[in-house]
């Protein structure tokens, strides 16, 4: 039976690697006594998932890890024992069984929700909201990104589906996964460049709110969280 | 929310941040408000290896089980945040609070390997600790030294307050009670140095007076003040079953050194190797109750989570119940998925059926430590493995598949000559010749063996203790002998070879059986920026020597002069059970190649049998 977790990261443990949030996921597991399938072979590892890394520094209410175990829990059971055995920092969210014939989470993630921040020492000038419009006004956004064939220049704009700011905080959301992952520092690095600001990656607080699957087509999207895909067990 | 000490930007700005935000599994949180005592418990390298050290975890768990008391870690910043430390004068900081060292009543400083010297000065300098301990005052942490290394302090002397000698489960409270009673009573520091010498095991460097000879040697340490005891006695835990072991040790989020549960089978070894200091400073021999850690197995791999567990002692096929607890741990954990790794176990038909069932055959090697070349030599160490056992091992090991050995050995041991130089290659030799022997379709492709050398090291406490070391040039010459004669043997492309630096070595030397006057040489080499001197990439050899120059210090008079048997030794002060008469008888059979018999064949009279506990009181009977 497939499982989707959905998780928070927050606090200190922003500063957790992606490689070292699966091998904490592994001893949870085994400390929360769930019941995880294993691989075969000589070395079996635990089927195990996550959806999508979170970079370096990022807090995020949003994160997905897929699992398969070998009987059902109640949801709220599986939450209360894996949340006794958790840092400060992380919690589960949510455990919910998947139909049998879904995707993986890290193949069917298409978009991301972000909120970003300044931190205090980064004060812009006035008026920068307005600034943000003229650039979401245009019809191209071209910069350099570092691809799988190097260092190319794409187009982001289409890649950038929401953006508002309310009370200084930007809200984003971006394309994301394994088609076209816009990260949020890269949208807020041409933004900058293109603004004449100086902001670098430490003057933000970027949070990840959301992850997406799309249900509809490229033409037009219909996005829906990734624990929306699952139900809970009773 | 907890509150690091580091911002962001800085945290965002160094290697591996994971480091310095403490907050993992089992870490333990307490409100400052309501402890009395904060222990701040360090090992001074780099976190991965901090975390990997079984003692601090006992203690730590100890500690805390105490209502008054707040046990937190402290582990060596790496060089670029020792960097941005510095420069933003930010203070070292312990783990769990991230309250800054200096704050705390202790800072106690685990010290395994005389390479980690500098980085204790780093770790006081990065506190905002005086390095010396005549300078602190009633601001000030007291800082205690604990560990192996601790059975020659000297060296370290004027930069503790305190050293622990022994086994921390044992005094640790009581050092820890009298604490509060002299905070309590606003006392001088002085007055609490005073007090805990009288606490058996404690040792107090500034109570001491030492003179020196003309030739530099020692005329005599005594007590200065009547509180310190003229010998401090080793603490050892005489019953090691029922005593504190981590239920929940602290699960990091970094991949540490060792990444696993850690199951201390025993303490001290039965083997009575001739270089071997573990061997003497642990005795005697204790092992633990096999329902404790069939206990402690279930409880730690439960409360960690981690995948592996390993078994920890200094021989573990002496263990007498080795069989019924590696049964229970593939049977019981096995069908969990858990590894079990099995390190120094002698190879023989036991452990060959054990190791093929929890580890892959194909990928695995198997290790032997003959640590000498010739069976002469082997007597001279005590070393009680023969050639004979060493071929069988390994004859039986390829007919069950293996095809990889690591052979592991010393070179400069006293009384080596160039035949037993020889013997190792030809000891590598035989051994690809056995594999050669097995029928085609039983081998699995080309054997390999990988023959490693380190260079000897004589240390206090060790029947070898007496014994000249070899120059830097002495060693390399032996590792060119070595790698000679291993290019003449037939099968020289199954064998590679591998040997030790030897300037680290020759620093080692001075440093593990220096004196108090190695104190001032190593402060110099670390204002010259010598730091995480047992990584290599970090060891400044040039900056040692230099320091050694300005101290005028003479180096050969700590490494390569012959000792007297009558010397006074730094380490002499301390009384570890084991007679000096002993070992220097051992050193005399040494020398003639006689073998003495291990604890369990009959009891040779050491003298830790004055401990009244393990092995020595099998014999009684």
């Amino acid at each position: 039976m497939n499982i989707r977790i959905k998780f928070r990261k927050t606090g200190a443990l922003r500063f957790i690697s992606h490689l070292d949030v699966m091998r904490y996921f592994q001893k949870v597991m085994r400390r929360a006594e769930i019941d995880i399938c294993f691989s075969e072979g000589y070395s079996p590892h635990m089927i195990m998932s996550f959806a999508s890394p979170l970079g370096l520094g990022l807090t995020s209410e949003g994160e997905y890890l897929d699992i398969r175990i070998r009987q059902a829990i109640p949801s709220k059971e599986a939450l209360l024992r894996m949340n006794s055995v958790m840092a400060e920092g992380m919690e589960a969210l949510s455990f919910r069984r998947l139909p049998d014939n879904s995707k993986n989470a890290m193949s069917i993630v298409a978009a991301a929700d972000y909120e970003v921040r300044f931190r205090e020492n980064c004060v812009l000038p006035e008026g920068w909201e307005n600034v943000l419009s003229d650039f979401l006004e245009q019809p191209e956004i071209r910069i350099q990104k570092e691809t799988k064939k190097g260092l190319q220049e794409v187009d982001i704009r289409p890649w950038i589906y929401t953006c508002s700011v309310s009370d200084g905080v930007i809200f984003l959301q971006l394309s994301a996964g394994s088609v076209h992952n816009l990260k949020p520092e890269l949208f807020m690095k041409a933004f900058a460049s293109w603004a004449g600001y100086q902001i670098s990656s430490h003057m933000l607080l970027i949070h990840r709110a959301e992850l997406y699957a799309n249900q509809g087509s490229d033409q037009k999207p219909e996005l829906i969280s990734l624990e929306e895909l699952g139900e809970d067990i009773e | 929310m907890r509150k690091l000490a580091l911002s962001d930007e800085i945290l965002m700005s160094v290697e591996k941040p994971a480091r310095y935000i403490g907050g993992e599994a089992n870490a333990v949180m307490k409100d400052k408000k309501q402890v009395d005592i904060r222990f701040a418990m360090c090992f001074p390298d780099v976190y991965e290896i901090g975390m990997s050290h079984l003692g601090i975890q006992i203690l730590y768990d100890m500690f805390n089980q105490r209502e008054d008391t707040w046990c937190e870690r402290v582990y060596s910043p790496w060089t670029d945040m020792d960097r941005v430390l510095r420069e933003r004068k930010i203070p070292l900081f312990a783990l769990e609070s991230q309250d800054p060292v200096k704050e705390f009543d202790f800072l106690g400083i685990t010290i395994q390997y005389e390479m980690c010297y500098t980085n204790i000065l780093q770790i006081l300098e990065l506190s905002q600790i005086p390095l010396e301990a005549k300078e602190r005052t009633k601001d000030h942490p007291f800082v205690i030294g604990g560990g192996p290394c601790a059975y020659n302090p000297e060296p370290l002397a004027e930069f503790f307050d305190l050293f622990y000698i022994g086994e921390g489960e044992t005094q640790y409270f009581r050092l820890l009670d009298l604490f509060q009673e002299w905070k309590e009573s606003g006392a001088s520091r002085e007055t609490f140095l005073k007090q805990a010498a009288q606490v058996p095991g404690i040792y107090v460097p500034s109570l001491y007076t030492i003179e020196y000879k003309e030739d530099g040697t020692i005329a005599s340490m005594r007590p200065n003040c009547p509180q310190a005891p003229g010998k401090v006695v080793k603490q050892v835990v005489p019953d090691v079953s029922d005593t504190f072991y981590p239920k929940k040790p602290v699960v990091p989020y970094l991949k540490a050194t060792q990444d696993r549960v850690v199951l201390e089978i025993q303490r001290g070894c039965i083997r009575g190797c001739r270089f071997c200091q573990a061997g003497m400073l642990y005795r005697p021999t204790r092992e633990r109750d096999l329902e404790m850690l069939k206990e402690s197995a279930r409880e730690m791999l439960k409360n960690t989570g981690y995948e592996e567990i390993s078994l920890s002692s200094l021989s573990s096929s002496d263990y007498s119940k080795l069989g019924e607890l590696v049964t229970f741990l593939i049977e019981e954990f096995g069908p969990k998925g858990i590894n079990i790794s099995l390190p120094s176990l002698r190879i023989d038909a036991f452990s060959l059926d054990v190791m093929g069932k929890v580890q892959d055959v194909k990928k695995s090697s198997l290790t032997f430590a003959p640590e000498a070349g010739s069976q002469r030599l082997r007597d001279v160490i005590n070393k009680g493995l023969t050639e004979d056992m060493i071929l069988n091992g390994a004859g039986q090991a390829f007919e069950g598949g293996w095809s990889r050995v690591k052979l592991y050995f010393m070179l400069g041991l006293p009384t080596e000559n160039e035949e037993d130089m020889k013997g190792i290659a030809w000891l590598a030799e035989k051994i690809a010749e056995r594999y050669y022997e097995v029928p085609k379709e039983q081998r699995s492709g080309k054997c390999q063996i990988v023959v490693s050398t380190s260079f000897f090291v004589p240390k206090p406490f060790t029947p070898f203790q007496w014994a000249r070391m070899c120059t830097k040039e002495e060693f390399l010459h032996r590792a060119y002998v070595v790698n000679h004669e291993i290019k003449e043997q037939r099968n020289k492309k199954s064998i590679k070879y591998n040997w030790h630096e030897a300037d680290v070595t020759v620093l080692e030397g001075i440093l593990a059986r220096g004196d108090r006057r190695i104190g001032v040489v190593i402060r110099k080499a670390y204002e010259k920026g010598c730091l995480f001197d047992s990584w290599s990439e970090c060891f400044k050899h040039e900056q040692w020597l230099q320091a050694f120059e300005e101290c005028r210090t003479d180096v050969d008079f700590y490494t390569t002069r012959e000792r007297a048997l009558d010397e006074v030794f730094p380490w002499d002060f301390i009384d570890i059970g084991v007679s000096r008469a002993f070992l220097e008888r051992e050193w005399k059979r040494a020398q003639e190649g006689v073998v003495t018999k291990n604890c369990r064949q009959g009891c040779s009279g050491c003298g830790a049998a004055v401990f009244g506990g393990g092995v020595c009181n099998e014999h009684q009977d």
